[in-house]
C-alpha cells in the first residue's frame, strides 16, 4: 500500500492557496487538481491532499482512491533524475527486461523505488511510443534508445558524474 | 528556380531520434535565406529512417533517413544549394503530395519501394506532410471541407447516412459500425434544458484517445501530426448527433499530442470552426477542451473513461444504459476513438463509395498499423483493409530484422493474440482476425522472431493485465493473478501439466465473469499460444527448457574451456562476478550465481561461451 511520506512542507499552504482558488465550486476536479498538487509540491503529500481537502471540502479519502487508482501519482519525493524504462511489448521482445534487471543491480533499487542519495528514481512505464527504437528509456526529458543493459547503465553513471 | 521547401519531421519519434539539434542546424544553416521554406512536420511513418529531412522543389519531393547535422550540412549544400541530390542517404523519392506513400513513382534506395505503394493513406493523409501548428496548411489540403459539405450541403440524418454507408467500423478495436453508434446517440433523448441549455440539447462527443495499448502510437502520431483531422471529424459527429460539448481525453504520456492539439483548437475556435453558429448554422454550437488522463489502461473502456472525465476512479459500469444515452454527467454521449474521427473528414468530402471501395468483406476503409518489435523496419503504416498479414509484415515492414526466422505476431496488445506462420495469409479485417483468436485492437503488430519465447510473451501481457486491472470483477482480479502466478511458475521450470488444463479454465472463467473488455479479453493472449505453440509450453514443463533460450532459470552459460583464450573481458562484463579464472587461462562461469543477463557472451572475442 502505497502511504504519504509525513514531513514537514514549508510554506505548503501558501503554496497551495492558487490551486485550491482555481477549483473551488468547481466538479469532477480530483484528478487535474492533484495534478497540480503534485507538480507544486513533487509528490502528493498526505498534508497537502488534507489541506486542499479541507479547503474545497472533498473528502481526502476520494482524493486518495483517485490518486492511488491512477498511475502518474506518487508518494514520495523523487530522485533528481526520474528514469523511465519502457516496459511495451515492443521493449519487451527486444530485452527490455535484461535492461531493467541490469539497472535494478545497479542502482540497488527496483521499480519505483528512489535511490537512498536522491539521484534516481526508477520507474517502469507501459509504453513511451518509439516502439521502433526499442528497448527505449526517458531519463528526465531525454530518451535513449536501442539500449543494451550496458549502455543503460553507461548513460547513469554519466549522470552521475555530472 | 522555384521556391524551395525543406521539412523536418519533429513528432516524437523524430525528436527521440535526435530531431531537435537537427532542426537547429537547419534554421542556422538557412537563416535569412528567401528562396527556401523550412517547415516542421510530423511524422510519415518511416520511424525506422528518423530522423528524416525532405527537400521538395518542382512538385517533387526528396526524403533523406537517419539526418544527423553532418549529413543535413551535406543536404543543404548539394542538394538545396547545387541542386544535386545526396544519393547515399537518399530513402524516398515521390510527389509533393504525397511522399510517404500511395502515389506513383516512388522508389526506396536500392529497390522498388513496396512500403510506400502497398499503402493507401487516408488517416495518414497529411501526417508528415503539413505543420500541424498551422490550420492553414490544414485547410490548403482541403481541410474543414468535409464539416463544411456536411453543415452546409447535408441534414444531419444525411451525414450519419454518408458515414453509415461508407462502412466505417471503430478503429479502437471493437469494430462497431460509427455510423450507427451516431445514430443511436443522435436519437437519445436529449439532455434536459436549463439555463445554460435552453434547447436542451445537451450531449458530448468524446474522443477516446487514451491509447494504452503498449506497442501502438498511431494515436499519438495522428495527434502530433495531424491535430485538425480529429478536431474536424468530431465537428462532423457533433453536428449528425447534435452534441455541444466534446472531449478528447488523451494520456497525459503524450505531452506533444496535447500540446498539438490545444494550439489546433484554438486554431479552430479563431477561424469559426468550433464555437457558436459554426459556419453559419445558428443551430450548430460546439466546443472541445482536452482532458489528460493520468494512467489507467482500463480508461480505454467507455464506462471507465467516462468516470476519469468526470474526475473518479476510471472504473467501468454495466450496460446499459449504454453512454449514448448516458455518459458523460448523464447525457447522451458518442465516443470514437483518434483513428476513427480522422476518417470522418475523408469520408465526408470524398463521398461513402470513395471510402467502401477499399476493405474487404465487412471491413471497409484501410486501417493504420504500428508495426514494431523484430523487423527490420519500424514505424506506421495505413493499409487497406483486406492485405494479408504476410504483406504486412514482409513487403512493409521489410521482413525479420537480421534475417532470423519469423515465430508468431501479436495483434492487438494485451487484449489480443499471437498468430502463427501458418495463418499469415489471413487477411487484416475485423472478422479474419478473430478467427485467428486474436483481434485487430487498436492495431499494434509485434512482430516475434525465434528467439522471443512466447510463453514470456504470454506471462509478459497477463503481468501487464493483472497490474491494469481495475479490481471490481473478482474474475478479473483474481483470476489473471492466478493464471499469472501459473505462467510466472511455468517460465522458472516448476510447471506440471495440468498446470495448462488450470490456464485454459481460468481463461474461460475470466472471459465470462469480467464486466468489460479488459477482463473479457485478458485470457487472449495465452489461449492463443497455447493453441499455436502448446509445444513450446510442453518443453517448459516437461523438458524445463525454453527453446528460444529467454527464461532465465531454464538456461545456462557455459565457457569452452578448449577455445577459451583467457583474455578476461567477460569476467569484467559480468555483473555479478560469477565468472573466474586468471589471465590466459580457461574462465568458469558458477552457474549458482549467474544472473542469465548475457553481457560475457556478448563481450567475448572468440564466441566461446554458449547457452543452452
Amino acid at each position: 500500500m502505497t502511504t504519504a511520506v509525513a514531513g514537514a512542507i514549508p510554506d505548503l499552504e501558501a503554496r497551495l492557496a492558487p490551486i485550491v482558488e482555481k477549483y473551488r465550486g468547481k466538479e469532477g476536479v480530483a484528478i487535474p487538481l492533484l495534478a497540480d498538487v503534485q507538480r507544486e509540491v513533487g509528490y502528493v503529500a498526505e498534508e497537502a491532499v488534507n489541506y486542499v481537502s479541507s479547503q474545497l471540502a472533498i473528502p481526502a479519502a476520494e482524493l486518495f482512491g483517485v490518486a492511488t487508482f491512477y498511475a502518474m501519482f506518487r508518494f514520495r519525493p523523487q530522485g533528481k533524475h526520474v528514469i523511465r524504462l519502457c516496459r511495451g511489448t515492443a521493449c519487451h521482445v527486444q530485452g527490455s527486461g535484461r535492461v531493467a534487471e541490469q539497472i535494478e543491480r545497479s542502482l540497488g533499487i527496483k521499480d519505483g523505488e528512489t535511490t537512498e542519495d536522491l539521484m534516481f528514481t526508477l520507474q517502469y512505464v507501459a509504453c513511451l511510443g518509439c516502439c521502433s527504437l526499442a528497448p527505449v528509456m526517458l531519463v528526465g526529458t531525454e530518451v535513449h534508445g536501442r539500449l543494451t543493459p550496458e549502455k543503460a547503465v553507461g548513460v547513469l553513471e554519466e549522470l552521475r558524474k555530472r | 528556380m522555384n521556391k524551395t521547401t525543406v521539412t523536418i519531421g519533429l513528432a516524437s519519434c523524430g525528436v527521440a531520434s535526435g530531431g531537435l539539434p537537427v532542426a537547429e542546424e537547419l534554421e542556422k544553416l538557412l537563416a535569412g535565406r528567401e528562396d527556401v521554406e523550412i517547415k516542421k512536420v510530423g511524422c510519415i511513418g518511416y520511424c525506422y529512417m528518423e530522423p528524416l529531412v525532405s527537400v521538395i522543389r518542382d512538385g517533387k519531393s526528396y526524403t533523406y533517413g537517419k539526418v544527423d547535422v553532418e549529413v543535413l550540412r551535406r543536404v543543404v549544400d548539394e542538394h538545396v544549394n547545387k541542386n544535386s541530390i545526396v544519393k547515399e542517404h537518399l530513402i524516398l523519392t515521390g510527389s509533393e503530395a504525397s511522399p510517404g506513400g500511395g502515389a506513383e513513382n516512388e522508389t526506396e534506395k536500392g529497390s522498388e519501394n513496396p512500403r510506400a505503394d502497398k499503402q493507401v493513406r487516408i488517416v495518414l493523409r497529411n501526417s508528415g506532410l503539413i505543420d500541424p501548428k498551422n490550420i492553414d496548411e490544414y485547410i490548403a489540403r482541403d481541410g474543414y471541407r468535409g464539416l463544411s459539405r456536411a453543415v452546409k450541403e447535408m441534414t444531419r440524418d444525411d451525414a450519419i447516412k454518408e458515414v453509415l454507408d461508407s462502412g466505417l467500423r471503430g478503429r479502437g478495436g471493437a469494430g462497431f459500425p460509427t455510423g450507427m453508434k451516431w445514430r443511436f446517440a443522435r436519437d437519445a433523448k436529449a439532455g434536459q434544458s436549463n439555463a445554460s441549455n435552453p434547447n436542451g440539447v445537451d450531449k458530448y462527443m468524446v474522443c477516446n484517445a487514451d491509447e494504452g495499448d503498449p506497442g501502438a502510437f498511431m494515436d499519438r502520431s495522428v495527434l502530433e501530426s495531424d491535430p485538425h483531422s480529429v478536431i474536424e471529424g468530431m465537428a462532423i459527429g457533433a453536428y449528425s448527433v447534435g452534441a455541444s460539448h466534446g472531449v478528447i481525453y488523451c494520456r497525459a504520456e503524450y505531452p506533444m499530442a496535447i500540446q498539438h492539439v490545444n494550439i489546433a483548437l484554438d486554431q479552430a475556435r479563431e477561424r469559426g470552426f468550433l464555437g457558436k453558429s459554426i459556419l453559419g448554422d445558428p443551430d450548430f454550437d460546439f466546443d472541445v477542451y482536452v482532458k489528460e488522463g493520468a494512467g489507467a489502461f482500463v480508461c480505454g473502456e467507455e464506462t471507465a473513461l467516462i468516470a476519469s472525465i468526470e474526475g473518479q476512479r476510471g472504473m467501468p459500469r454495466p450496460r446499459p444504459p449504454f453512454p449514448a444515452n448516458s455518459g458523460v454527467w448523464k447525457k447522451p454521449t458518442n465516443i470514437n476513438n483518434v483513428e476513427t474521427y480522422a476518417n470522418v473528414p475523408w469520408i465526408l468530402l470524398h463521398g461513402a463509395s470513395a471510402f467502401n471501395q477499399y476493405g474487404h468483406g465487412r471491413s471497409k476503409g484501410t486501417k493504420v498499423f504500428a508495426l514494431a518489435g523484430k523487423i527490420k523496419k519500424g514505424g506506421l503504416a495505413e493499409v487497406p483493409m483486406g492485405m494479408p498479414l504476410r504483406e504486412v509484415i514482409y513487403d512493409i515492414a521489410g521482413g525479420i530484422e537480421n534475417d532470423r526466422k519469423f515465430k508468431a505476431v501479436q495483434l492487438g496488445g494485451p487484449s489480443g493474440g499471437c498468430v502463427p506462420e501458418h495463418l499469415l495469409d489471413t487477411p487484416v479485417d475485423y472478422e479474419s482476425i478473430n478467427a485467428t483468436g486474436a483481434i485487430m485492437g487498436s492495431g499494434g503488430m509485434v512482430v516475434m522472431d525465434e528467439d522471443t519465447c512466447v510463453v514470456d510473451v504470454a506471462r509478459f501481457f497477463l503481468a501487464f493485465v493483472q497490474k491494469e486491472s481495475c479490481g471490481k470483477c473478482p474474475f478479473c482480479r483474481i483470476g489473471t493473478k492466478r493464471m499469472l502466478e501459473i505462467l510466472e511458475k511455468i517460465t522458472r521450470g516448476e510447471g506440471v501439466l495440468e498446470d495448462i488444463d488450470k490456464l485454459s479454465s481460468l481463461a474461460g472463467q475470466i472471459k465470462d465473469g469480467s464486466l468489460c473488455g479488459l477482463g473479457q479479453t485478458a485470457p487472449n493472449p495465452v489461449q492463443t499460444t497455447l493453441k499455436y505453440f502448446r509445444d513450446e509450453y510442453i518443453a517448459h514443463i516437461v523438458d524445463k527448457k525454453c527453446p528460444a533460450k529467454v527464461c532465465a532459470p531454464l538456461i545456462h552459460y557455459s565457457i569452452d574451456a578448449s577455445r577459451c583464450i583467457g583474455c578476461t573481458r567477460c569476467t569484467k562484463a559480468c555483473p555479478v562476478s560469477a565468472i573466474t579464472g586468471t589471465v590466459k587461462t580457461p574462465h568458469r562461469i558458477d552457474d549458482d550465481v549467474c544472473v542469465r543477463c548475457g553481457l560475457c557472451k556478448k563481450n567475448c572475442p572468440v564466441s566461446c561461451i554458449s547457452v543452452d
